[in-house]
C-alpha cells in the first residue's frame, strides 16, 4: 500500500488515512498490521486515565509538551463516548492541546468509542500500532473518563497514570478497587484548590494498605494548568520506565499482553467459525427446542456441534 | 396580600367557574396546545388570579421605588423624573469613521455614547499582529494606542457625554487611554461619567473575548473598583453582563442566576482584596438583554432587582442603601434577529425595548434590523433610535412608575424567576463559586443544552419564528449594507508606524518594564498602565507585558 | 460496516461567539457523525493540522465577525497545499449575499446564513462528502 511506505517515511496525512482505515475496515486493519508489523514494539506507551473534570487532557499537554522539548516525537490517542444513541460523538480532546497541533513532532488523533466498553475504542490497539511504526517515541493514550472500567488501558499502556483532582466528592471511594491498582503513578491534579493534601493522603493511605505490589507506585502533585510539577512528573515517568527495563517487568508485560492479544485474535475468528455453524439451517434454534423439551442435556448439544465444527 | 376569607372566597368562584364556564367550552373547543410555554420554556398558566400572588407580601416583596427590595424601580420617579439614557452601541473601521457616526447620534439626540471595539482591541492584540488578520475594523472600532482614542473622541466634550466602552480583559487599558484624552481636553478625571463592562467571567462563559486566567483577571478588575473609587468615582465600574448569557441560549431565569452568581464573585474577590462593600458596591451596574417574552422578560427585571438587593444586604451586609441597588443597561435580543425579512426586525425590537421600558431600565441600546447580515447601515440606527423616542414619547407608558406591578400574571413569574435563579445560585456555590463552577464547564453545559433545545424547537415547529419556519417569502437579496473596506487594516498599521517612530521609545520601554515588575509583586497596576499609555505605548505592547507574566485563559468545553 | 462520518467544526479568527458552533456539533453528533470541536481562535494553520491529523471528511467553520473573506479562502489554501482537497469545506454565520459567490469560487462548497436548520446542513454534508 502506498500510504505504508509514506506513512514509514513520516507523512501525517498517510498516517492519518491508515487509522481511518483500520478504525473503520477490519480487513483493511488486518492487512495494514501484517505489514507494519516489524516496524512496531519501539514506542513506549503512557496511559492516563482518570474521573471526567480530572483535567487529563491538559495533562496530556503539558507532558506531551516537555517530552517534545526533550527532542522526542509523541504521538496522542484521545478518546471519548460514543453516543449510544445516535452513534455520533463530540470528540473535544484537542481544546487543551491548541499548541500542540502545529508541531512536526506532535500527532493528535481524537476517537470514540463506537459502543465499546473498556474506556477504549475497539480500534485504539491498531492506531496506537500505526503511530509505533510511524516512528513515534512515545505514545500517550488518553481514555474516556468513567471512572470505574477504564481498565483496558492495563492491556496496551507500559506506564499508566491515574489522575485524581481534589473536591469531585469522595472519588477515591468511589472508584472501584482494581481501577486503583493498575495505576504506576498517581497524579494529583489541580492541587492548588482546597482539599489537594486530603486527596493525596487519601491516596496514599489507599496505596499503602495494597500490600501486593512490587513497586509502591509514586503520588505526585502538579497543577496541569500551569505547568507546575510536570518536570517531577516527568521524572517519575523516566524512572519508571527504568524500572520497567531492569526488572524485566517491561517484557513481562509486553509479552502477556501479547498473549491475551493473540488469544483474543483466535477467540474472534472461532465465534465466527461457531456463529457459521449454529447460523446453518436455524440449527441452534432447533437444539435448544431440544434442549427445553428435556429431549438432550445441554453437553450433548455442545459435543455434537464441536463434533460439526472438527469436521 | 389577601386575609384568609377572601381568598377562600375567591377560590370557590374560581372553582364555579372552572366546573360551569370554563370546563363547557373547554369540551366543545379544547385548546390549540396541550402545554403553553414561555420564550424560556417556563410553564404558563391559563389564567393567573389573587391565589398565586397570596404568599407574596406586598411591602416586603414589592414595596415602593427607589426603596429596598427596588422590586418596582430604583429611582423614586422613574421616567417621571428622567428617560432612560438612550444608548446607541456603535464603532467601526477606524477612530475617524467612528467619531462620525458618534457626532451623528449626539446631533440625533442620543444622550450617551456606546462604544464598540473590534476583537484584535478586544483580545489586546495590535492590527499589526498576526492573528489580527482579517479581523482589524469589523465589529468595532481598532484602538492601538493613545492616538486613535484622542481621534475618536475629537470634538466630543468627556464632561458633557457619559461613554461605556464594551472591553473586557484590556478594560484597565482603554480605561487608562479614556482617563488620558480627558486630561488632555482639560476634563479631571473626577468628572468622567461612564461605564466600562470589564465583566470577564461572561467572557468565559458566552462571550469569548478573554485573555488572562482568571486569578490574575480578578486582580485586575478589584485593582480597577480600588482605583475608581478614589480617582473616577462617577465611573461605573463593571458592567455585569447577562445579555451575552442570553444570546448564548440560556433561559430567562439561567441569565438572572448565572449574572448574579459572576457578580457575587466579583464581590467577594473585592472584599477579599481588602475593599470595603459600601465603597465600590454602589458602582456595579448590569446589562440584560430584553428577548421576545414580553411579560416573561418584564418579571425578569423585576426579579434581578429585588434579588441583588436582598443578596447584598443579606449575604454581603451591605449598608448603604446605593450598594443594593441594581441598576442596568438593556440592550434588545440580537438573537431574535433574523435575516429573512430583516423589516420585520423592527417590530422585534420595538416590543423588546418596551419590555425593558416596564422593567425599569437605566438605558437602552435597540438594534437594527440589518444586524442579522452586516454591521448597521445609518438608516438602520436612526430607526433604531427611533423606536425608543416613541415609546419614551408616544406611547404613554412612562407617565407612572412600574405599570405591571400587580398583575397576578407578572408578580407570580417575577416570583418563580427570582426563585429559579436563586436554585442557580446556591448550586454554582456549591460547586465553589462561579469562577469553579465555570472551570468545571457547569454554567456553559446549562446554557447549551438550553440552546440546543431551543433550536430543535424551531426544527420541529414547535416554535415559530416569522419569515423563517413560518410565513416564509422568496426574497432578493438586501442591498446597500454597511462593509467596512479591508484596507482599513493597513491604514491602521501604517499609524502604529508612525506612533511609533514619534513617541520616545526609552520612555515606553521603563514603562513597561515598571508594568512588569507591578504585574509581578501586588500593587495596584492601574497607575503603570496609565503612565504607559501616557507614552504611547500601543495595547498590543501592554498586553504583552501582562501575557508575559499572567498568562493565558484555556477554554473549559462540555458539550 | 459504513464508514462513520466525520467532522471538524472549527471557530476560525478571534470571533467569541460559539452558540451555533455548539448547537450544530450536538446537532451531526445526533446524526450519527463525529464530530471533533477545537474551540476558539484556531488560526488556518492550526485548522488545517486538525483536519489533517483527525482525517475528516468535512471542514465547517463558523464566523460571525465578518472576517470570512480572509480566513475562509485561506483554510482551502492550505489543505490544498497538503494535498487534502478532497475534504468537504463549508462555512456560516452572518455573510453578507454579496459574498457568497466569491467565497465559493475559492472552495467553499456551501455557506449556511442565518436560519439555516441542522436538517439542511447533515442532508448537505451526506450527499456531498467526498468517497475515497
Amino acid at each position: 500500500m502506498e500510504w505504508i511506505k509514506k506513512m514509514l517515511d513520516g507523512d501525517k496525512r498517510a498516517c492519518a488515512k491508515l487509522i481511518t482505515a483500520a478504525e473503520n475496515n477490519p480487513e483493511e486493519a488486518e492487512k495494514i498490521i501484517r505489514e507494519i508489523h516489524t516496524h512496531t514494539g519501539n514506542a513506549h506507551v503512557i496511559g492516563i486515565t482518570g474521573p471526567p473534570g480530572a483535567g487529563k487532557s491538559t495533562l496530556t499537554d503539558k507532558v506531551v509538551k516537555h517530552l517534545v522539548d526533550e527532542g522526542k516525537r509523541v504521538g496522542i490517542i484521545a478518546v471519548d463516548p460514543t453516543s449510544p444513541y445516535s452513534g455520533g460523538s463530540i470528540l473535544g480532546d484537542r481544546i487543551r492541546m491548541q499548541d500542540l497541533a502545529l508541531n512536526p513532532n506532535v500527532f493528535i488523533r481524537s476517537m470514540g468509542t463506537r459502543g465499546y466498553l473498556g474506556g477504549l475504542s475497539k480500534y485504539t490497539k491498531n492506531a496506537l500500532k500505526i503511530l509505533d511504526a510511524a516512528g513515534y517515541d512515545y505514545i500517550i493514550i488518553e481514555t474516556v473518563g468513567v471512572g470505574q472500567s477504564e481498565v483496558d488501558i492495563v492491556k496496551i499502556a507500559d506506564t499508566i497514570l491515574m489522575v485524581m483532582v481534589p473536591g469531585l466528592g469522595d472519588d477515591i471511594q468511589s472508584i472501584k478497587a482494581g481501577i486503583m491498582e493498575i495505576g504506576d503513578i498517581f497524579v494529583i491534579n489541580k492541587s492548588d484548590l482546597f482539599g489537594a493534601d486530603r486527596t493525596a493522603t487519601e491516596v496514599n493511605m489507599m496505596l499503602d494498605l495494597t500490600m501486593n505490589m512490587e513497586r509502591r507506585p509514586p503520588v505526585v502533585k502538579v497543577v496541569a494548568s500551569k505547568n507546575e510539577g510536570i518536570e517531577n512528573l516527568i521524572q517519575e515517568i523516566k524512572s519508571h520506565i527504568e524500572y520497567l527495563k531492569e526488572s524485566g517487568e517491561l517484557d513481562k508485560r509486553r509479552k502477556n499482553n501479547m498473549k491475551l492479544e493473540v488469544v483474543e485474535l483466535i477467540e474472534t475468528e472461532l465465534r465466527k467459525i461457531v456463529i457459521s455453524h449454529t447460523d446453518k439451517e436455524n440449527k441452534l434454534d432447533s437444539r435448544v427446542m431440544e434442549i427445553l423439551n428435556k429431549e438432550k442435556n445441554i453437553y450433548e448439544v455442545r459435543d455434537e456441534f464441536l463434533k460439526s465444527i472438527k469436521n | 396580600m389577601l386575609n384568609n376569607e377572601e381568598l377562600s372566597k375567591i377560590k370557590t368562584a374560581r372553582e364555579n367557574w372552572e366546573e360551569k364556564v370554563l370546563n363547557k367550552t373547554l369540551e366543545k373547543s379544547p385548546e390549540s396546545k396541550e402545554e403553553f410555554r414561555s420564550v424560556s420554556g417556563a410553564t404558563v398558566e391559563r389564567l393567573y388570579t389573587p391565589e398565586d400572588v397570596a404568599d407574596i407580601d406586598y411591602v416586603e416583596e414589592i414595596g415602593y421605588p427607589g426603596q429596598y427590595p427596588f422590586t418596582r424601580g430604583c429611582q423614586p420617579t422613574m421616567y417621571r423624573g428622567k428617560n432612560w439614557t438612550m444608548r446607541m452601541y456603535a464603532g467601526f473601521a477606524t477612530a475617524e469613521e467612528s467619531n462620525e457616526r458618534y457626532k451623528y447620534l449626539v446631533s440625533q439626540g442620543s444622550t450617551g455614547l456606546s462604544v464598540a471595539f473590534d476583537l484584535p482591541t478586544q483580545i489586546g492584540y495590535d492590527s499589526d499582529h498576526s492573528l489580527a488578520q482579517g479581523e482589524v475594523g469589523k465589529v468595532g472600532v481598532a484602538i492601538d494606542s493613545l492616538k486613535d482614542m484622542e481621534i475618536l473622541f475629537n470634538g466630543i466634550p468627556l464632561d458633557k457625554v457619559s461613554t461605556s466602552m464594551t472591553i473586557n480583559a484590556p478594560a484597565a487599558v482603554l480605561l487608562a487611554m479614556y482617563i488620558a484624552v480627558g486630561e488632555k481636553q482639560g476634563v479631571s478625571a473626577d468628572k468622567l461619567r461612564g461605564t466600562i463592562q470589564n465583566d470577564i467571567l461572561k467572557e468565559y462563559i458566552a462571550r469569548g473575548t478573554y485573555i488572562f486566567p482568571t486569578e490574575p483577571s480578578m486582580r485586575l478588575i478589584t485593582n480597577i473598583f480600588e482605583y475608581c473609587s478614589k480617582e473616577v468615582p462617577k465611573w461605573n465600574t463593571i458592567s455585569i453582563s447577562g445579555y451575552h448569557i442570553r444570546e448564548a441560549g440560556s433561559t430567562a431565569a439561567q441569565e438572572v442566576g448565572f449574572t448574579l452568581a459572576d457578580g457575587i464573585a466579583y464581590v467577594e474577590a473585592a472584599i477579599k482584596a481588602g475593599l470595603d462593600v459600601d465603597t465600590f458596591a454602589p458602582r456595579l451596574s448590569f446589562f440584560f438583554n430584553s428577548h421576545n417574552d414580553l411579560f416573561e422578560e418584564v418579571a425578569k427585571f423585576r426579579a434581578a432587582r429585588r434579588l441583588w438587593a436582598k443578596i447584598m444586604k443579606e449575604r454581603f451586609h451591605a449598608k448603604s442603601e446605593k450598594s443594593m441597588m441594581l441598576k442596568f443597561h438593556t440592550q434588545t435580543a440580537g438573537c431574535t434577529l433574523t435575516a429573512q425579512q430583516p423589516d420585520n426586525n423592527i417590530i422585534r425590537v420595538a416590543m423588546q425595548a418596551l419590555a425593558a421600558v416596564l422593567g425599569g431600565t437605566q438605558s437602552l441600546h435597540t438594534n437594527s434590523r440589518d444586524e442579522a447580515l452586516a454591521l448597521p447601515t445609518t438608516d438602520s440606527v436612526t430607526i433604531a433610535l427611533r423606536t425608543q423616542q416613541i415609546i419614551a414619547s408616544e406611547t404613554g407608558v412612562t407617565n407612572t412608575i412600574d405599570p405591571l406591578a400587580g398583575s397576578y400574571f407578572v408578580e407570580a413569574k417575577t416570583k418563580e424567576i427570582e426563585d429559579k435563579a436563586m436554585e442557580y445560585i446556591s448550586k454554582i456555590d456549591d460547586l465553589g463559586g462561579a469562577a469553579r463552577a465555570i472551570d468545571l464547564g457547569y454554567i456553559q453545559k446549562e446554557i447549551s443544552d438550553s440552546a440546543y433545545k431551543y433550536q430543535m424547537e424551531i426544527e420541529s415547529l414547535d416554535r415559530i419564528v416569522v419569515g423563517v419556519n413560518k410565513y416564509q417569502v422568496k426574497e432578493e437579496s438586501p442591498k446597500g449594507l454597511l462593509k467596512v473596506d479591508p484596507i482599513v487594516g493597513e491604514m491602521q498599521t501604517k499609524k502604529i508606524q508612525d506612533v511609533k517612530a514619534a513617541r520616545n521609545n526609552d520612555a515606553v520601554k521603563s514603562r513597561l518594564e515598571a508594568l512588569r515588575t507591578a504585574c509581578q509583586g501586588t500593587e495596584n497596576v492601574m497607575p503603570f498602565i496609565l503612565d504607559a499609555v501616557k507614552e504611547y505605548a500601543t495595547l498590543g505592547e501592554i498586553c504583552q507585558v501582562m501575557r508575559d507574566v499572567f498568562g493565558e485563559y484555556e477554554q473549559a468545553v462540555l458539550l | 460496516m459504513s464508514k462513520i462520518i466525520r467532522v471538524l467544526v472549527a471557530k476560525p479568527g478571534l470571533d467569541g461567539h460559539d452558540r451555533g458552533a455548539k448547537v450544530i456539533a450536538r446537532a451531526l453528533r445526533d446524526a450519527g457523525m463525529e464530530v471533533i470541536y477545537t474551540g476558539l481562535r484556531q488560526t488556518p494553520e492550526q485548522i488545517v493540522a486538525a483536519a489533517i491529523q483527525e482525517d475528516v471528511d468535512v471542514v465547517g467553520m463558523s464566523l460571525l465577525s465578518g472576517a470570512h473573506n480572509y480566513l475562509f479562502p485561506r483554510v482551502v489554501e492550505l489543505l490544498k497545499e497538503q494535498g487534502a482537497d478532497d475534504i468537504l469545506v463549508i462555512g456560516g454565520g452572518v455573510i453578507p449575499d454579496d459574498d457568497i459567490p466569491g467565497l465559493k469560487e475559492a472552495g467553499i462548497a456551501e455557506i449556511f446564513t442565518p436560519g439555516t436548520t441542522t436538517t439542511e446542513m447533515i442532508e448537505f454534508i451526506k450527499n456531498n462528502i467526498k468517497d475515497n
